[in-house]
Parts: structure tokens; C-alpha cells; sequence
């Protein structure tokens, strides 16, 4: 693999006392989209959050190379202004700013006025929506515009590499299918994607490589097609059934290499 | 006379809508009522009166050096007492707000004592500029509906129009987001109140003639510009200053019809029944958050 745009060693945080990320490593190649699944509660969204310094003085132990640069420990404005942009959970648009100040808050950085008013047309391009919600509050938007809002409000900053963070969550499955669709096209802007998922199945049939967490450790990891191929994962995320007994109800009785 | 009346509660309303104005700014940046804005108002105040009297500065340079002092007090106040709060809640961070409003206060009674003095603008208070029927208004009034709405109208192009007013909005809704998006949150917390801080001294500086120049001087400026702020709704920006108007007519038609005795008690009545009845005062519009 050649120089990784993103190197995650060993990465360990807390929550105050507790240990929520356990000795994380991840590696992302530059112009790939890497997925990391995972149910509830696994870390996923820490590690995110630990990659992009939102958490205080975390992480505790590890590194974090961006760009062959180090940038654990490091604000995250420092860090977004190197080439990092983040589509949060839960989408955190500004609801009492108008769509287009939300996309003018993701350009906050970059100074070239024509090349913010073409990308303001690209996203429009990507999201015609949007264009028609120009001067709504965002507030006042659709949960899966909201998140098409969130999307493009961290393209307008032109990443390097965009984390995104379930981008499907509590969106139809038609909007789930749309936003997967916009992922590649993202990829072919030369955009790296990680993107955090438990809608396994979606992930997996567009991303590159694959890790599978749990409990704060990766507990598997490898290309999209190895993991759609894993017994494990199959049994436990893409819910396929490895067996079914007799009664024809299927019996948990294999058991997971890593629990 | 009524005509009167409404005039000069214009202008004493402008007064209170800048301190309230003032004090939006910060609440709005930081959910932190500044109860230091007086104290901080109060001694650019004196900073003016030094440069004008000691200084022989005339008033505009003095005015100048002013807006810069405060702002520095503003950086001065984030900087060096809220941010070093460790994971503060409002609470905290209003205490030390009253700390820094005590330690002014001292310091401004140390260094000028209680002694009250009379500051010189070049606006007369006696010149009489417009005069009918209707109403008079003299050089000092005129002068301070000016300045107060160019104050306004200068702060109200900074939010809406410039980039650095787009990511103070942004922080007051969502410090996290802003960051994402490669806002310096304290970096533009400490901006916000070296701005509010201004728009303080700038009050200061206007009621300063009207009353006399002491270290108390501002507790009743800052106490009706909170009533306003309250009043209109502390996060609109709008809101507070037509509040703070509002405030100037209430009382004055109160003190003129009902009671002159009671007309500083206004205030604080209006503070109980807007929290009794609408809570998020007149004019503040704001999504509640579903889930």
C-alpha cells in the first residue's frame, strides 16, 4: 500500500474513566472508500470523533497520522484546515441559518470566491433540492435534506477526506439508496471516504475495505468483497442465516471467533 | 407633552437598547448573562474621561482609543477568566462574570475613588437643537440617537453581511458543527465580547453626561438594559433593542402618569411578568429541538 492518507495507531480513549476505544488501528488509502461497521455502541463514532479532535484531550494513547502528518491531540479547526471534513451523526446542520449560510459556514476557510460559487452549483448539481430550499431556514428542512445539507456542507471545504457518520441513520430507504449512490461520485472528485455504517449490507456494496468493531476493537478487517464473503459477518450484520434447524427457527450455535 | 415624553424616551431607550444589545451578544455567544458588562462599560468610561481631561485628547480620538480599550477588556475577559473555567457550567461562568465585575469595580474605586465627576462631551446638554410644539431636543439628545443607531446599524451589517458575523452565528447555535467546519469557537467567543464590549463603552460614554461619572454608574444602566434584553427576548438581536425602546416609553409614561417615585421599579416588574408570561420574551423565535 503506498503512503496512507490517514494512519490511526493504537488509538486508545476515555470517557473520563472508562476505556471506550481499546488500542484502535486503522489505515485508509488515499482516494479509497473504507467502511467500519458495527452495532450500537461499538466505538464507531468515537473513533470518528477521537480522528477529528472533538474529544477533550483525547486520545489518551496512540497516534494519529493525516496527510504523513501528525494530528492527534490537535484542534479540530487545526485539523479540518488540513484537508478534513466531517458529516456528523445526527447531521448538526445550523437550523436557524438558511441553507445557503450553512454551505457559506462550510467554506469558512477558503478565501477564492469563484471557486466557492462553483462548488455552491456543484452541490446544487449533486442535490437539486437544495437549490430550491436556497433561503430556508435548515431548521425547517427534511431529516434526508438535512443530511444532504450536512454532505455538502463538508464538500464545500474540499476535503481530503470526509468521515461520514450514518449517513442512512432514520432516513427512507429510498433517501439511503440516493445518498449511497452520491458516495462514488464523491470518491471520483479524488475525495477518500471513511465512512461509519450499520447498514452493513449498503456499506459493504460500495466501499473498498472493510473493519468490523465491536466493543472498541477492530475485530476483523479486510476488502469489501472478503467481508461480504465472512461467515461471521454475514451471520451477524448482513443477516443472512448460516444454518437453520430442524424446526426451521435458526439456532445461534456457532460461535463467534472474536466475542 | 406626550410628544416630549415619547422623545426623550428615545433616547434613554437607545441607551438601554445598546446595553442590551451588549449583553445579547455575549448571551447569545455564550448562554452567559454578563453581569460584568456595567463594570466593563463603566470603566471605558472613565478611560474616556482620562484621555479627554488628562490627556487633552479631543473626542473622537479619545473615542477611538476607547472602542479599542474595550474590546481589549473583552478579550481580557474571556481569555484570562471564562475560558480557564474547567468544564464550567452557566453557573460558573456567571459567578465569575460577578468576580470580574467586583474586581472592577475595586480597581476602578482604587484607582479614580468614589468621587463623582463630570465628564465634558463636545454635545451640549443645555443646547437646545430642535425645538416645536411637539418637542425639544437638545444637542446631547440628538447626538446619542445618532451614535446609538449607527452602533446598531454597524453591528446589525456585521452579522448579517460578513463572514466573521456568519461564524458567530453559527457558534451560538452549534460550537461543535462550527468546528467541523474550521471555526475557532474561542476564537470567535473572545471576538463576541470584545464586540459587546464596545457596544458597552459606547452607552457608557453617553450616559456618562447624563449622570455623573462614578464606579456605581452603570449598575442601573446595566440592570435596565437586562430588563430589555428580557424583555425583547435575549437571543433576537432585533428583539433587544426594540426592547430596550420599549423599556425608555414604559417607564417614562409610567413615571409621568402613575407614579415618579415607582418608574425605577418598572423594570424590574416587566423582568417578572415577561418571565411569568412569555418566558423567551416578545420576540424571540426559536426551533425546539424534536427528539
Amino acid at each position: 500500500m503506498a503512503e496512507p492518507i490517514l494512519q490511526v495507531k493504537n488509538v486508545e480513549t476515555y470517557y473520563d474513566k472508562v476505556r471506550a476505544l481499546h488500542g484502535v488501528s486503522l489505515e485508509i488509502a488515499a482516494g479509497s472508500i473504507t467502511a467500519i461497521l458495527g452495532n450500537n455502541g461499538a466505538g464507531k463514532t468515537t473513533t470518528l470523533n477521537t480522528i477529528i479532535g472533538l474529544l477533550d484531550d483525547q486520545p489518551d494513547k496512540g497516534t494519529i497520522h493525516f496527510c504523513g502528518e501528525r494530528i492527534d491531540g490537535k484542534e479540530t479547526e487545526q485539523i479540518v484546515a488540513r484537508g478534513m471534513a466531517y458529516v456528523p451523526e445526527g447531521r448538526e446542520v445550523f437550523d436557524e441559518l438558511t441553507v445557503k449560510e450553512n454551505l457559506m459556514v462550510g467554506a469558512y476557510l477558503r478565501k477564492d470566491r469563484q471557486g466557492i460559487k462553483s462548488d455552491l452549483e456543484k452541490m446544487f448539481h449533486f442535490f437539486p433540492v437544495l437549490k430550491d430550499r436556497i433561503n430556508q431556514h435548515a431548521g425547517t428542512l427534511s431529516g434526508g435534506e438535512q443530511q444532504m445539507l450536512a454532505i455538502s456542507r463538508a464538500l464545500m471545504n474540499r476535503p481530503k477526506l470526509l468521515l461520514m457518520d450514518e449517513p442512512s441513520l432514520g432516513l427512507s430507504p429510498a433517501l439511503v439508496k440516493m445518498i449511497f449512490n452520491i458516495i462514488p461520485s464523491i470518491r471520483a472528485e479524488g475525495i477518500t471516504v471513511l465512512l461509519v455504517e450499520q447498514n452493513a449490507n449498503m456499506a459493504l456494496k460500495i466501499a473498498d475495505f472493510g473493519y468490523v468493531m465491536e466493543n472498541g476493537r477492530f475485530v476483523t478487517s479486510g476488502t469489501a468483497q472478503d467481508l461480504q464473503a465472512d461467515e461471521d459477518v454475514k451471520e451477524f450484520y448482513l443477516g443472512i442465516k448460516a444454518e437453520t434447524a430442524v424446526k426451521g427457527e435458526q439456532r445461534y450455535k456457532r460461535k463467534r471467533r472474536w466475542a | 407633552m406626550l410628544g416630549q415624553l415619547i422623545v426623550s424616551s428615545l433616547v434613554v431607550g437607545s441607551i438601554y437598547a445598546l446595553m442590551a444589545l451588549a449583553m445579547s451578544i455575549t448571551y447569545k455567544a455564550s448562554e452567559v448573562p454578563n453581569f460584568s458588562q456595567g463594570e466593563m462599560a463603566m470603566m471605558s468610561t472613565y478611560v474616556t474621561f482620562v484621555l479627554l481631561s488628562s490627556f487633552g485628547l479631543s473626542f473622537y480620538p479619545a473615542m477611538l482609543l476607547t472602542v479599542g480599550f474595550a474590546f481589549l477588556l473583552g478579550l481580557i475577559l474571556e481569555f484570562f477568566f471564562l475560558r480557564r473555567a474547567k468544564n464550567p457550567t452557566p453557573l460558573n461562568l456567571i459567578v465569575i462574570t460577578i468576580g470580574f465585575q467586583l474586581m472592577l469595580y475595586g480597581l476602578a474605586g482604587w484607582k479614580w475613588g468614589s468621587e463623582q465627576r463630570q465628564i465634558n462631551l463636545p454635545f451640549s446638554e443645555s443646547k437646545v437643537i430642535v425645538q416645536n410644539d411637539v418637542f425639544a431636543l437638545t444637542e446631547l439628545n440628538l447626538a446619542t440617537l445618532v451614535i446609538a443607531f449607527i452602533v446598531l446599524l454597524v453591528i446589525y451589517l456585521l452579522i448579517q453581511k460578513t463572514k466573521l458575523g456568519l461564524a458567530m452565528k453559527a457558534c451560538q447555535q452549534n460550537v461543535n458543527a462550527s468546528k467541523m467546519n474550521g471555526i475557532s469557537a474561542y476564537r470567535i467567543m473572545a471576538i463576541s465580547f470584545g464586540i459587546s464590549s464596545i457596544v458597552g463603552a459606547i452607552a457608557g460614554v453617553l450616559v456618562a453626561p447624563l449622570l455623573t461619572l462614578d464606579p456605581s454608574m452603570m449598575w442601573d444602566p446595566l440592570l435596565k438594559g437586562f430588563a430589555a434584553a428580557v424583555l425583547g427576548g435575549m437571543k433576537s438581536l432585533h428583539g433587544v433593542v426594540i426592547g430596550g425602546l420599549l423599556l425608555g416609553l414604559i417607564e417614562n409614561l409610567f413615571g409621568f402618569y402613575i407614579s415618579i417615585e415607582f418608574k425605577s421599579v418598572v423594570a424590574f416588574a416587566i423582568i417578572v411578568l415577561v418571565l411569568y408570561f412569555k418566558p423567551s420574551g416578545l420576540f424571540d423565535k426559536h426551533y425546539v429541538r424534536k427528539v
